[in-house]
C-alpha cells in the first residue's frame, strides 16, 4: 500500500505504539485485499462484546490502552455497538459475576482510549446518520448495510479489531464498498409483493439475502410499492447482511444511489430472481416449528422510540405469563422512560433493557440458566443467529409475539 | 477485489490451485470440505471446538487443527474478534481456505494470525477432496492436495 508522510510516522510509532500497532493490521487487511491506499473515515463503530472478545481480547485490549501515553487514543469519533450486559438487568438474565467483570473491564479500556461508550446497533437512527458519499469505518453488519444503503454512505463490514484501528488512525484501506465499481448492481431482483410488518420486511430481506450469496453482490431489488421508512429498512437490511452477508443493497426509487435501475448498471442484468409473498411466508414457516414458547425477545437491532411504543400499546391490559425482552439503546431508553413507555411494558411483566443486544449478551449462557430454548421474535436476524446458540427460534409479528408471551403459545 | 489468472495443475499425484487472496504463515493439514458458508458466531460451539448449527453441512464435526474448505464467509462481525480468542485456546482452525471471502474473516485472520486463503476461479469445494492431506503456501497464495 502507499503511505503518505503521516502514515509513514505512524508505522515508525511516532504517533504513538496504539498507532502503530493499528496501522500494522490494517496494512496487512489492506494487502488482503490489494487495497492502493488509505481512505479519511469520519467516524469509527466498535462491535465489541466480551462473549466475542474473551480474555483474550479484553487482554488485548488492555495492554493497547495501558501504555500510559496519552497519543494512545483515538483521533476520529468512535463509538460502540452493544455491551454484552445491561448491568441494571443482568440479575434478572442471571448473567455470571465474571461476565460483567470482563464488561467492566472492556469498557476501562476503551474509555482510556477515548472511544465514546455508545452501546447502540442503531446509530444511524440515535447518534448522528451518515450522509450520501462520507467514508466510515462501522462495525455491525446491520449498521454498516444501512449506512450504505439507505445513506449512501461507504464502508466495508470493520470487525472490532479494524474498527477500533481505523479510529487510531482515522482512516481505512480503500478496497471494497469505498470503491465506486464495487458499488454497482451485481444481482437483480424483481418483488411482487411489499410487507407491510417489521417481520416480513425482515423475512424479504432474509430471501434475498440467501439468494443473493456473498460479500460482494449487490442486489438491485425493483417493484416495492410506497416508502417503508426508517424501522422497516433497518429490519430488512440487518436480515440481508446476516444472511447473506451482504453490505450494500439499492431499492430503485427509493434508495439515494438507484433514482432510476441504469444508476446502478441494474439494466445491463437479467432479472435473476422474482420474489412474492408465498418465497417470504416460506421463510417464516421454516422456523414455526414448536406452538409453545419460553421467552419472547425484541432485539437486533436494538428497538427505536416508535417500535417501543408499538410494544407499549400492545401491552395494554395484558399480564404475561413468559419473559418478554425488548432491548432498545441508551439513547433512546431515557425517553422511553419519560413518555412511559418503559412503564406500561413492565407494567405487563415485560422488561426493557438498555445498551445491549441479546445475541451479543452470553445467549447460550443465559438460556441454559433461564431455561429457555423457544423462542419468539419479530426479528428475522436473530431468529438467523440463535439456532446455532441452542435455541429453537420462531419468527412472528409483534403482535403475535406479545399474544404469546400472555398465553405460552404461538398462534 | 484483485484479479489475477487462476492457476490449476493436475499433475499424477498432485492438484495445485492459486488463489487471489491470502495471509498467515505456511500449514499442512487434513481438509474438512463443505459447500457452505462459515461464521464463527452463527455455526460453531467455539468451547468445545465443534460445527453447532444445525442447517450447516458440518455439524457436529470437529474443526481443531484441520483446514476448512468452505464456500463463503457468513455472518456478522463477532468473528474478527472470535477467530482471536479461539487462537488464544488452541481450538482453532490451522487455516481457512474459502471461494470467497468477507473483510470480516480477513480482519479476524490478520488479528488471529490465521493462515486463509480465498478467491479461486472454480468452486475449490468441488476440487478438495474431503479429508485429503493439503499444503497451503500463503507467500505463493497455492493451496496444494498432497
Amino acid at each position: 500500500m502507499k503511505l503518505n508522510e503521516e502514515e509513514q510516522a505512524m508505522l515508525a510509532g511516532e504517533l504513538g505504539q496504539a498507532a502503530r500497532l493499528a496501522i500494522e493490521h490494517q496494512i496487512k487487511v489492506g494487502d488482503f485485499f490489494g487495497a492502493e491506499d488509505f481512505v479519511p473515515v469520519t467516524q469509527a463503530h466498535i462491535m465489541a462484546d466480551t462473549e466475542s472478545l474473551g480474555e483474550a481480547g479484553v487482554r488485548w485490549l488492555e495492554s493497547l490502552s495501558g501504555h500510559g501515553d496519552s497519543r494512545d487514543a483515538v483521533r476520529i469519533p468512535t463509538i460502540t455497538d452493544p455491551r454484552g450486559t445491561d448491568f441494571a438487568k443482568a440479575g434478572m438474565l442471571k448473567q455470571a459475576p465474571w461476565m460483567l467483570t470482563l464488561e467492566r473491564r472492556t469498557i476501562d479500556a476503551f474509555v482510556k482510549l477515548g472511544v465514546s461508550m455508545t452501546d447502540t446497533c442503531i446509530n444511524y437512527q440515535t447518534i448522528q446518520a451518515p450522509t450520501r458519499g462520507e467514508h466510515l469505518a462501522f462495525g455491525d453488519t446491520g449498521v454498516v448495510i444501512y449506512s450504505n444503503s439507505i445513506c449512501g454512505a461507504r464502508s466495508n463490514f470493520e470487525g472490532g479489531p479494524s474498527a477500533l484501528s481505523a479510529g487510531l488512525t482515522g482512516r481505512t484501506p480503500r478496497y471494497g464498498f469505498h470503491l465506486d465499481a464495487h458499488r454497482q448492481a451485481t444481482v437483480r431482483f424483481q418483488v411482487d409483493w411489499t410487507p407491510q410488518s417489521l417481520n416480513d420486511w425482515g423475512a424479504l430481506g432474509g430471501v434475498i439475502g440467501r439468494l443473493a450469496g456473498n460479500y460482494w453482490s449487490v442486489p438491485v431489488v425493483e417493484g416495492l410499492q410506497g416508502y417503508p421508512g426508517s424501522d422497516a429498512l433497518k429490519h430488512f437490511g440487518a436480515a440481508m447482511a446476516s444472511f447473506g452477508s451482504i453490505a450494500l443493497f439499492h431499492l430503485v426509487g427509493i434508495t439515494p444511489e438507484a433514482s432510476l435501475l441504469k444508476d446502478v448498471g441494474g439494466e445491463k442484468l437479467p432479472v435473476s430472481h422474482r420474489i412474492g409473498q408465498a418465497e417470504v411466508k416460506a421463510l417464516q414457516a421454516s422456523y414455526a416449528v414448536d406452538d409453545e414458547i419460553d421467552v419472547v425477545v425484541f432485539s437486533a437491532p436494538q428497538l427505536s422510540l416508535y417500535e417501543l411504543r408499538q410494544l407499549a400499546d400492545l401491552c395494554e391490559g395484558r399480564r404475561f405469563v413468559r419473559p418478554l425482552l425488548a432491548v432498545t439503546s441508551p439513547q433512546v431508553k431515557p425517553d422511553a422512560d419519560r413518555f412511559g413507555i418503559t412503564g406500561r411494558i413492565e407494567a405487563a411483566g415485560g422488561q426493557v433493557l438498555s445498551g445491549m443486544c441479546f445475541y451479543q449478551s452470553y445467549a447460550r449462557e443465559i438460556a441454559e440458566a433461564n431455561g429457555w430454548k423457544r423462542l419468539a421474535t419479530n426479528s428475522a436476524k436473530l431468529v438467523n443467529i440463535l439456532g446455532g446458540y441452542g435455541y429453537v427460534p420462531m419468527l412472528a409479528s409483534m403482535e403475535h409475539c406479545v399474544e404469546a408471551a400472555q398465553t405460552g403459545r404461538l398462534a | 477485489m484483485s484479479e489475477l489468472p487462476d492457476h490449476t495443475m493436475q499433475g499424477s499425484t498432485v492438484m495445485e490451485f492459486k488463489a487471489r487472496h491470502a495471509i498467515g504463515l505456511p500449514v499442512t493439514g487434513e481438509a474438512l470440505v463443505a459447500h457452505d458458508g462459515f461464521s464463527a458466531r452463527y455455526d460453531l460451539d467455539r468451547i468445545n471446538g465443534t460445527f453447532t448449527r444445525p442447517a450447516h453441512k458440518l455439524v457436529g464435526q470437529s474443526y481443531v487443527g484441520k483446514v476448512l474448505v468452505l464456500d463463503t464467509a457468513k455472518g456478522g462481525v463477532a468473528s474478527a474478534w472470535m477467530l482471536h480468542e479461539m487462537a488464544s485456546r488452541g481450538i482453532v482452525p490451522k487455516a481457512i481456505v474459502f471461494n470467497t471471502v468477507n473483510p470480516i474473516l480477513a480482519q479476524g485472520a490478520a488479528f488471529g494470525d490465521i493462515t486463509m486463503l480465498a478467491g479461486f476461479d472454480q468452486d475449490i469445494t468441488a476440487k478438495v477432496p474431503h479429508g485429503a492431506t493439503v499444503e497451503i503456501d500463503p507467500a505463493n497464495r497455492t493451496l496444494r492436495v498432497l
